[in-house]
């Protein structure tokens, strides 16, 4: 709407420029026309800015023009469903102003070669490459675009029909994240569909459900105080930001009144964080996970839970589950899906001190199991609280795992959490250095089972990449000896990459840092 | 039948109305109602035509009131600006070029356009604010170019956006000059009086103003800039009395009636520091600081860009004396001492503040800058105190070049009333009151720039009230002005409002030397610029965009110029390298092409700066722009006035809250609102496509529904389609 008003305006000025006798209004600074010349003021109004278009964004004259780029943004996502065993083909969905764009990028039609851009034929399949921006092949594909309006979202669309396994698929998406498209939020093209005034009206309750669904969790599992991995990072990259903002920006401010900036300090700061998030890029190394897979070694006492869980986490009856503490003796393997990542969940029986000879080879296999794996998840329960046997099941298995010199991440998972919800304050006691994480469960209802999923696979990655795109490029503007306040434009940018979901006004932050920090002011 | 018709004949008729394109000051109506009024009592004259919602004004304003009216001649205007400061000044001049007959109400005639505080215009932020007030045809660019005591550009090498050109002012010629225009400006009138009271009419429409001395004046819009003078205060130490500034009364009782009108009041708090004569200050050890050899200019009409000698300042700092006389005498401060709990803005601290804040800090810079050629005064620059007058002297000889100087002026604090800003919408109309407008410190800003252009857009804005044009709303992507403005009506201020360079997320396009490109051709288009800055600007951009072409298709090989650009730049050049790529190079600037030979002479320096950004920057600021283009399109859709927010529930409890009290106009402001989560906003436009649909699907039910009632009707009632055919 806005939009348009806007064109209005500058069709306006178009004829304006035609028509000469625009220019010729009465001259008012005439010192003659005392009387007061009211008439005038109806006759010029009359023009289109007073037609009801009055919200203004001037163009300015000066300046290029840029294509008009309408909607908000390019998302990319994989639509078909992931870790269902292997599918014959998979879908990467990229929408927006600028999937074709993106797709470009990413697409390299296998008929005419290296023509750009790649300007397709709407509903037209083309049979090509999928690259990496290095260029090295990642995957045979189809390219399907659906050019707007005639697409699901009625923005431009690009499909790119991969070979089914995950790893193809999780390739394909990372590339375009990185030729510019945005990871899609939960529900996001249904959203896009809708507000573009596709679907009825009862799906538009169901998105609602969903983004609202989406904010408790966020809000829940920054409650849970889930630190630890890439959001400490995060938090950590985004306030030395900030930090850095607050040192450029307050010399533009108040220039008189502050030495000069120290830039050698600042580059030293911005290449350690560029180099931080590199390497937290490369220890994600997702493309190995991908093909690895991760074994997950669920331990802990007998009899709390952990059969249940793999249950409720797998959503099947893999393990049998009885009141009878030492149900589980032998190693009960479970396959789930974590955000795209083939995961086998090991069950494992109650590790203690038995005579039962069965469940004593249990429990040696058990350890074997937890030694083996890439992640352990120690469970405890919540009605029990912190046990002495846990303690020792505990020093056990850290004893173990200095024997082999090997840290494997440790997960402790308070399962039972609906027997008794105040639990955790008590647990806090436990000496958390141990655990990279914690989580609190409940198998019988599912609750926690997604923040379990998020703490074994954090997935910032997409905020990482941006991140490192606008270190980049401040690093070139550095290099390219820009002037200071080129510098803020990515350090903004990067602040947004990094703290997407908090919506907090960044200018206000920035001003808090440089009155905190600076002596300022007449 | 005919029950039916008849609104389908009025609608008809209505069409009949609206549809010819017949420019609206053509239109009979018009003067059929101009002569109505005029014959009317004054309680039913505001008559409307009959279609739009155009008031038709009462154009000859001096009317006299009918015939044995014994209360004397009626005070009749189109609009009436409540203060003479910068923001009034602004708002008076804009109205009264744009035709509007307008009236000036201020305190005192002698102080119009006064500088109380720091005599300087501009800075970081602030100077763009003045740019752009002067391509919209604004006033204080071209004050402060004529009376400017000294010039610096700010912030030379850190980027084109932020540059920022700072001019010492004398104050008592600027007040002068101001005073000057607004006394010789068609249609603008001036008065004494103190505003006590608005007057509102029916409908919650503002109908004029009520003076202390019990005069009634009258137009259709009003606006107030009351800066510090409603209910103002000043402190020195623990004494204080009423008043606006030292020296000059407050205005009272205006306050009271705006609350009682509903509006929601607050107070805020400043202060000015001492100023000390000349005459009595060593200037001889202390370090001066000049102004620009080469000096620029804030108006882009040249003819107000005339040289004149500079004076200079001086930089002094803070001694081991000063911090101890102020930390032996914290108990003797409103904040430390603890009867003021009112904190001041955070860019604005006292020396006190800064002194206990910055324990570290052995010295603060102080400067001293002149108030005037003819003023003896100095402004005491980073020195404001709240301690008691028998003190201040004393502090003052602690400082380097001042041990004995004479004190003119104490410094003082001033608290005030203000009206928190989301009680006005963004075209600055308070949202309550038809009519009335806020400008200036009364929405919480602080600073002559923020005035101005606050002023402005409420000048132009009362002036298309007064005779029913929409109102203009700047977008804040468009200018430091919509920026401004934006925040205040939309964030929660805690402070006095001070624009600043970090505020603005899309500064790279909103710099100072394409303020007129941005912004001149509206200017144009409201009434604001004449035919000859029209023909200047017009005349300028050619020959910019003429310099570019030429810059590219010129190509040099080797020669000087490569060589120095190779040693500035530190890059090579090579063979047939156009002057757009050599321009491009890092440190490399126009004057360089000017030095061999390869410049434009007919090109001014301002012209060759705009080539030089334009070409130097092109990257970024493509990048920038077609950023702001994703955004525009959703930030800009309009939310309906009369959005029920409490009624969404998909909404959190804190941004139905927030959105029901600020009311934004487009999605972009609501995802501004402090409190309003991005999943809010997804919330909201779920909503709002819900609503549409919700709404079109009941068109659509209606329009078959009377379809099918027109059918049962023909069917039904055969006769008396008869008869309605008969009567034809």
């Amino acid at each position: 709407m806005a939009l348009r008003a806007l064109l209005g305006l500058h069709l306006h000025h178009l004829l304006l420029r035609r028509n000469p006798k625009f220019h010729k209004f009465p001259n008012l600074f005439n010192p003659k026309s005392l009387i007061p010349r009211s008439r005038t003021l109806i006759s010029r109004f009359s023009s289109t800015v007073c037609s009801g278009k009055n919200l203004i964004l001037t163009k300015d004259e000066r300046a290029g023009t840029s294509g008009t780029v309408e909607g908000s943004g390019t998302i990319a996502a994989i639509v078909t469903s992931l870790g269902g065993g292997p599918a014959a083909v998979g879908i990467v969905r990229l929408s927006g102003p600028m999937a074709v764009d993106v797709a470009s990028r990413v697409f390299r039609p296998a008929k005419r070669n290296g023509e750009v851009p790649w300007r397709p034929r709407s509903h037209f399949v083309e049979y090509g490459l999928a690259l990496d921006l290095e260029g090295n092949v990642i995957d045979e594909v189809l390219a399907v675009p659906m050019l707007a309006p005639r697409s699901y979202t009625r923005e431009d669309v690009v499909e790119l029909q991969c070979h089914g396994s995950d790893v193809c698929l999780r390739r394909v998406l990372r590339a375009c994240l990185e030729a510019g498209a945005r990871l899609a939020e939960p529900g996001e093209f249904t959203l896009r569909a809708f507000l573009n005034g596709r679907l009825d009206l009862s799906q538009a309750e169901n998105i609602g459900r969903l983004i609202s669904a989406k904010s408790v969790a966020a809000a829940d599992s920054a409650l849970a105080g889930m630190q630890g991995g890439f959001s400490a990072l995060v938090k950590g990259l985004r306030k030395q930001c900030i930090e850095l903002l607050a040192e450029i920006e307050a010399r533009l401010d108040f220039e008189d009144e502050l030495p000069a900036l120290d830039s050698s300090i600042l580059i030293d700061k911005i290449n350690l964080m560029w180099y931080d998030v590199q390497q937290a890029l490369d220890t994600a190394n997702y493309d190995k996970l991908l093909q690895s897979g991760l074994q997950i070694a669920i331990v802990g006492r007998p009899n709390v839970g952990k059969s249940s869980l793999l249950n409720a986490w797998s959503k099947s009856d893999r393990a049998i589950v009885t009141e009878i503490a030492g149900t589980t003796r032998d190693v009960v393997e479970a396959h789930v899906t974590v955000q795209g990542i083939p995961v086998t969940l090991l069950d494992t029986a109650g590790i203690r001190e038995t005579d039962d000879l069965v469940e004593k080879i249990g429990v040696q296999r058990s350890e074997a199991a937890a030694m083996g794996a890439d992640v352990i998840i120690m469970t405890i329960s919540a009605s029990d609280g912190w046990t002495e046997d846990d303690k020792k099941l505990m020093e056990h298995l850290q004893m173990n795992q200095m024997s082999t010199s090997f840290a494997t991440p440790i997960i402790l998972v308070i399962n039972k959490i609906d027997c008794a919800p105040s639990i955790t304050e008590e647990l806090f006691e436990v000496d958390t250095g141990i655990f990279k994480k914690h989580v609190c469960t409940c198998a019988v209802t599912g609750q926690g089972i997604v923040e379990l999923e998020k703490a074994i696979l954090e997935r910032q990655c997409e905020q990482l990449l941006r991140t490192r795109e606008a270190l980049s490029r401040l690093k070139s503007s550095i290099c390219e000896e820009l002037p200071s306040d080129f510098w803020t434009i990515d350090l903004r940018e990067a602040v947004l990459a990094l703290g997407e979901i908090s919506g907090v006004d960044i200018s206000e932050e920035v001003l808090s840092s440089i009155f905190s920090k600076f002596c300022i002011g007449k | 039948m005919r029950l039916r018709l008849r609104p389908m004949a009025a609608a008809a008729a209505a069409a009949a109305v609206a549809s010819p394109i017949i420019p609206s000051f053509l239109h009979p109506s018009r003067r059929f109602c101009l002569r109505l009024s005029l014959s009317m009592p004054r309680s039913t004259q505001r008559c409307f035509s009959s279609r739009s919602c155009v008031p038709c004004r009462r154009l000859t304003t001096v009317a006299a009131s009918a015939k044995g009216d014994i209360e004397g001649v009626e005070e009749r205007f189109d609009v009436i600006v409540v203060g003479g400061g910068h923001a009034g000044c602004e708002a008076a001049l804009a109205s009264a070029r744009l035709g509007a007959r307008t009236l000036l109400l201020t305190l005192n005639i002698d102080r119009i356009a006064w500088q109380p505080c720091n005599p300087a215009v501009g800075g970081p932020a602030k100077s763009q604010l003045v740019h752009e007030v002067d391509a919209l045809g604004g006033e204080i660019g071209k004050i402060a170019d004529r009376c400017y005591l000294q010039k610096r550009v700010l912030n030379l090498s850190k980027g084109p956006a932020v540059r920022a050109l700072r001019a010492q002012t004398d104050k008592r010629e600027y007040a002068m000059e101001m005073k000057k225009v607004v006394e010789s400006t068609p249609n603008l009138f001036v008065r004494e009086a103190m505003v006590t009271e608005i007057l509102v009419g029916n409908n919650d429409k503002v109908e004029g103003v009520h003076s202390f001395f019990g005069v009634d004046f009258y137009a259709p819009s009003v606006v107030l800039t009351t800066g510090t003078f409603m209910s103002g205060k000043i402190w020195v130490g623990r004494a204080s009395m009423a008043a606006g500034r030292a020296g000059e009364s407050a205005s009272q009782g205006l306050t009271e009636n705006l609350q009682y009108l509903g509006f929601e009041t607050d107070r805020l708090k400043t202060g000015t520091p001492a100023r000390v004569d000349r005459r009595t200050v060593d200037f001889s050890g202390l370090e001066p600081q000049h102004g620009d050899e080469q000096v620029s200019w804030f108006s882009f009409d040249p003819d107000f860009h005339i040289e004149r000698e500079q004076m200079c300042c001086y930089l002094t700092r803070t001694t081991k004396d000063t911090h101890k006389l102020i930390k032996d005498n914290l108990h003797e401060t409103p904040t430390y001492g603890g009867w003021v709990e009112a904190k001041g803005p955070r860019y604005c601290p006292s020396i006190e503040d800064k002194i206990v804040r910055f324990q570290d800090k052995e010295s603060h810079q102080i400067f001293l800058e002149p108030e005037g050629r003819n003023v003896p005064e100095l402004y005491v620059q980073g020195f404001s105190t709240g301690l008691p007058e028998r003190l201040q002297l004393a502090l003052l000889r602690t400082l380097p070049g001042l041990e004995n100087c004479l004190m003119l002026r104490p410094a003082y604090a001033v608290e005030y009333d203000y009206l928190p800003a989301h009680q006005c919408s963004r075209s600055l109309m308070t949202k309550k009151i038809e009519g009335l407008f806020f400008s200036g410190q009364i929405n919480g800003t602080t600073g002559y720039e923020e005035a101005a252009a606050q002023g402005l857009v409420a000048g132009v804005n009362a002036a298309r009230h007064s005779c029913g044009s929409p109102l203009i709303v700047l977008e804040r992507e468009s200018s430091y002005i919509g920026t401004l403005i934006d925040d205040l009506v939309t964030k929660d201020l805690r402070e006095p409002y001070r624009m600043l360079t970090s505020r603005s997320e899309h500064r790279l396009l909103l710099r100072s030397d394409n303020a007129d490109s941005r912004l001149t051709p509206l200017g144009r288009e409201v009434g604001l610029i004449d035919d000859r800055r029209w023909d200047l600007y017009q005349s300028k951009q050619a020959h910019i965009l003429e310099e570019k072409q030429r810059l590219k298709s010129v190509r040099v090989s080797g020669g000087d110029l490569a060589a120095e650009v190779t040693l500035l730049s530190g890059q090579p050049v090579k063979d047939s390298v156009s002057l757009e790529s050599i321009l491009k190079k890092p440190h490399v600037q126009y004057n360089v092409l000017d030095k061999h030979g390869y410049g434009n002479n007919l090109l001014t320096r301002m012209e060759k700066e705009c080539v030089e950004i334009d070409i130097k920057y092109e990257g970024f600021i493509l990048r920038q722009q077609s950023q702001l283009q994703q955004i525009v399109n959703q930030q800009h859709r309009p939310l309906p006035d009369d959005l029920d927010y409490y009624s969404m529930t998909t909404l959190s409890l804190e941004a139905r809250e927030k959105l029901s009290k600020v009311r934004p106009q487009t999605i972009g402001q609501a995802s501004r609102v402090g409190g309003v989560s991005p999943a809010d906003i997804t919330a909201l436009l779920i909503c709002l496509e819900t609503n549409r649909r919700k709404a079109s699907e009941r068109k659509r039910l209606k329009s078959q529904r009377s379809f099918i009632t027109d059918v049962n009707d023909l069917n039904s009632s055969p006769v008396l389609t008869s008869h309605a055919v008969n009567s034809n």
